[in-house]
């Protein structure tokens, strides 16, 4: 598949106002709004186009599986620090269209933290090329990280060039047995001591943290803080990354982001927190939801449930007026047809 | 959509009237003698009166501001500590100057949640000391932060020595408040991670000023590393230092600074800073690790290994934070240093990727012959940011226009090279030309379009930032008039 096929695509949907829906390898159908128009299947634009480790990038094709990135890097002794959740088959463009990154983001910083450079096909099928190939560039607006998160909705992101770090030289984890409130709190308090905290998990009164460095920091932390050592606790954080634990077995799921000291809410369905406090998972119906997280600065996401119900709720917090009203005309900046995966990010997109 | 140069007409006497109406006669300066220390940034080659200056002192009084330029369609362009080195804020001659100075207070520092809430006039500085009790420090340090506010690193995006391991101002910033052109108030982001929507943050920062006023912002504070050191090496070769930068981050070492000095500019700042540096050598490398004391030993032990198999001449660690600060002293002081040896410089900011750092000094050492002018180089080199000074006299016919061409040669080259005309200190009036080098028609539309979607009647910071077709045109053709395309030998897209 060369790139003036998706181009083509895109112009031909432009001219008959068609709606596209992209799709990589379909792994993350079930998360976001409608799943609506053509299919627009990108999974043979494939393969990594750069990879320099001295320089901390590689530039991939949308379609390249997140799997074989991370081996290419892996061998080479680094990482996707942000720890996109691979979902078996998951790739690299809709890693960066759905913004969903796994338990290191409370250290490392989220998917757009990490995005140097997209080329992306807007809907009037041009190819655009914004950022680069280099930590630093401020020349233009910072498109690249605007389309993460984006669903789609903005362009087909055909390829993108990710930072990648040095995986650390030690982890460690530790377990604490405590409640919710103890856990905040601690947690809280560690992010706030120059310990090398690099993700945390709270399920049913224990605490998991995990702690990644260099040799010295990680045993230096781990007598600082106590706790009981965990064997084998990779199979733990690969289960919350790859969201295979338990937790996100419910049917029904909200994905709770708060500032990340916010005390135990007044909400039944807790079932973990993640990313020092700054993020909670729910399970089960919770009408009121949605406004307690906004009246304590935070959002929810409908993160699992059936298509209807997050086409009729909204996948994603609602936006003001004002906010909504700036997004279409950013959208129809890019997409003036409104064809690119329309509904996915919220009704009116 | 903006395709040539709008045209605004307004007269002062109108705009000060209307202005009179809402603000405080403290908050407006509208005379000749009171407008001119606004009529320049940290570019001062570039001069603009504007028609006035706004100091407001709240919120409401931005919007009344907003509000009554949008009506009269006035240009209206921000302005923090005017520190800026790309002529950002560099005022139109048609518009007004919105300064954010008197919006310095500090709101609140919240240890607990590890941030503070600022308005955007805060000195980036007063940040860290504000949150220094509590053990935690604002992380983007550009050197200018005794100065520099906020509002302007906002702007800018700005960095500073240690972005590669803690990264820049949009990494940094958790939360916006922003008023429209149009007097309309926006929260952007949030104290909660990923907000809802697209990524406004990310658009709004490095913006320059061109899609709203920044009334409020919310940034991260970190822990302040227990322990830091630095180690200084220097080699004989400009290549050896830039291959031995390869070598640390190739041997999974992220430094908290990583930086790079060439033998002009040890030697502008040696005689100023005493800082023991080996003046013989080609370029120093100074290199910090911070943590823990645990992680600083270890590491260090690492870094050292890696430099002297880089083939370093001179291999120095700092034994006591004093040493350490007198390593980085002389570094900070750079731009002043070389201020010292020459009546004016001309201070650049390309980003290229590290290994193409020996090619890029070995082209501006051709340029120095060329132009008939100095050059020292400093170099966030961790992070390819390269920040040439080009010393000249603005006294001398032509050396101005020399020291523009030179600098203008080393960003397009930079892009040639495949990096960017800026890494930090924004585009603003200064790089608008290389703009039309580093993008194609396509993507210089998709920004006008955007900035429509903020500013419909582009009232904001016009000029700057992002050149009008027309204007790219325009240089277009100057370039093959002048004869030769710059850099035949490479690709073009």
């Amino acid at each position: 598949m060369a790139l003036d096929d998706l181009i083509g695509r895109i112009k031909t949907a432009c001219e008959k106002a068609t709606p596209l829906r992209i799709r990589g390898a379909g792994s993350k159908d079930f998360y976001g709004g409608l799943l609506a128009g053509e299919l627009l299947d990108v999974s043979a634009y494939r393969g990594v186009v750069a990879y320099e480790p001295s320089e901390l990038f590689i530039t991939a094709k949308c379609a390249t599986p997140l799997a074989e990135i991370e081996e290419l890097l892996a061998a080479r002794g680094q990482m996707l620090a942000f720890e996109p959740p691979h979902f078996a088959r998951a790739t690299v463009g809709g890693c960066v269209a759905s913004g969903l990154a796994g338990p290191r983001r409370q250290q490392a910083g989220g998917v757009r933290d990490f995005v140097l450079g997209v080329k992306l096909i807007d809907g009037r099928g041009q190819a655009l090329d914004f950022g680069g190939q280099v930590m630093k560039n401020v020349a233009g607006y910072d498109v690249s990280r605007l389309v993460a998160g984006s669903m789609g909705t903005l362009g087909l992101i055909a390829e993108v060039t990710l930072k990648v770090l040095p995986r650390p030289q030690a982890e460690k984890t530790l377990a604490f047995d405590c409640d919710e409130a103890t856990a905040i709190v601690k947690l809280n308090q560690w992010g706030g001591q120059p310990v090398p905290v690099s993700a945390s998990f709270w399920h049913a009164g224990r605490l998991s943290l995990r702690l990644s460095g260099a040799f010295a920091a990680v045993e230096a932390a781990s007598r600082k803080l106590g706790g009981e050592a965990v064997v084998n606790a990779e199979n733990l954080w690969n289960s919350v990354r790859e969201q295979t634990h338990s937790v996100f077995a419910a049917p029904l799921l909200w994905r709770l982001a708060l500032p990340s000291a916010t005390p135990p809410l007044p909400l039944k369905g807790l079932s973990a927190i993640e990313w020092g406090g700054a993020q909670r998972w729910y399970a089960g119906d919770l009408p009121d939801i949605r406004a307690v997280a906004a009246g304590l600065g935070g959002h929810a996401v409908l993160y699992r449930a059936a298509e209807s119900q997050r086409c009729r709720e909204g996948a994603f917090a609602p936006l003001t007026p004002g906010m909504l009203a700036l997004h279409r005309r950013i959208k129809k900046t890019f997409d003036p047809k409104g064809i690119l995966n329309p509904g996915r990010l919220y009704a009116e997109l | 959509m903006t395709s040539s140069e709008p045209v605004f007409k307004t007269s002062r006497q109108l705009l000060a009237e209307r202005l009179k109406g809402t603000l405080p006669a403290r908050c407006l300066l509208v005379d000749d003698e009171e407008l001119r220390p606004y009529e320049c940034d940290g570019l001062t080659a570039y001069r603009q009166l504007p028609l006035a200056v706004c100091l407001p002192e709240n919120e409401a009084q931005v919007i009344d501001i907003l509000r009554t330029c949008h009506q009269l369609g006035v240009p209206v362009v921000a302005r923090g500590a005017g520190t800026g080195l790309s002529g950002g804020a560099m005022p139109h001659a048609e518009g007004v100057v919105l300064s954010l100075a008197r919006f310095n207070r500090i709101l609140r520092v919240d240890p607990k949640a590890r941030l503070a809430v600022v308005q955007p006039g805060v000195r980036n500085l007063a940040v860290s000391e504000a949150a220094a009790p509590h053990g935690l420090y604002y992380a983007p340090d550009p050197s200018s932060q005794i100065a520099c506010t906020l509002g302007g690193n906002v702007a800018e995006n700005s960095g500073g020595v240690h972005c590669l391991k803690y990264g820049l101002t949009v990494h940094n910033v958790l939360r916006l408040r922003v008023v429209s052109v149009e007097g309309e108030v926006f929260e952007i982001g949030s104290e909660a991670p990923d907000s809802p929507g697209y990524d406004l943050l990310a658009l709004m920062i490095g913006s320059e000023g061109m899609l709203g006023i920044v009334t409020e912002v919310t940034v991260k504070l970190v822990p302040r590393p227990e322990l830091a050191r630095v180690v200084m090496a220097s080699f004989d070769e400009v290549a050896k230092a830039g291959e031995a930068v390869a070598a640390i981050i190739a041997a999974g070492i992220i430094p908290a600074g990583l930086e790079m000095m060439d033998k002009a500019a040890t030697a502008a700042v040696e005689p100023y800073v005493k800082a023991g540096y080996d003046l013989a050598a080609a370029a120093i490398l100074l290199c910090e690790s911070d943590g823990t004391p645990e992680e600083v030993g270890e590491e260090i032990a690492r870094v050292t290994e890696v430099l002297s198999a880089a083939g370093a001449r001179e291999l120095r660690v700092s034994q006591t934070e004093a040493e350490r600060l007198r390593f980085w002293a002389g570094r900070k002081a750079a731009f002043p240093a070389v201020g010292r040896i020459t009546p004016d410089y001309y201070c650049m900011d390309g980003t290229i990727p590290r290994k193409r750092l020996a090619e890029m000094l070995a082209a501006i050492v051709g340029m120095e012959e060329k132009y008939g002018l100095r050059c020292a180089n400093v170099f966030h080199a961790g992070d390819g940011n390269l920040h040439p000074l080009i010393m000249y006299d603005a006294a001398i016919a032509g050396e101005w226009q020399r020291a523009e061409s030179f600098g203008a040669e080393i960003l397009e080259l930079s892009v040639a090279l495949g990096g960017s005309i800026t890494g930090e200190h924004g585009v603003g009036i200064e790089k608008i030309a290389q703009m039309c080098v580093q993008y194609k028609t396509p993507e210089l539309q998709t920004f006008h379009r955007l900035k429509t979607a903020f500013d419909e009647r582009g009232l904001l910071n016009p000029g700057k930032a992002v050149p009008s077709l027309h204007r790219c045109a325009e240089y277009g053709r100057m370039h093959v008039h002048q004869g030769a395309i710059k850099f035949p030998e490479l690709d073009r897209f």
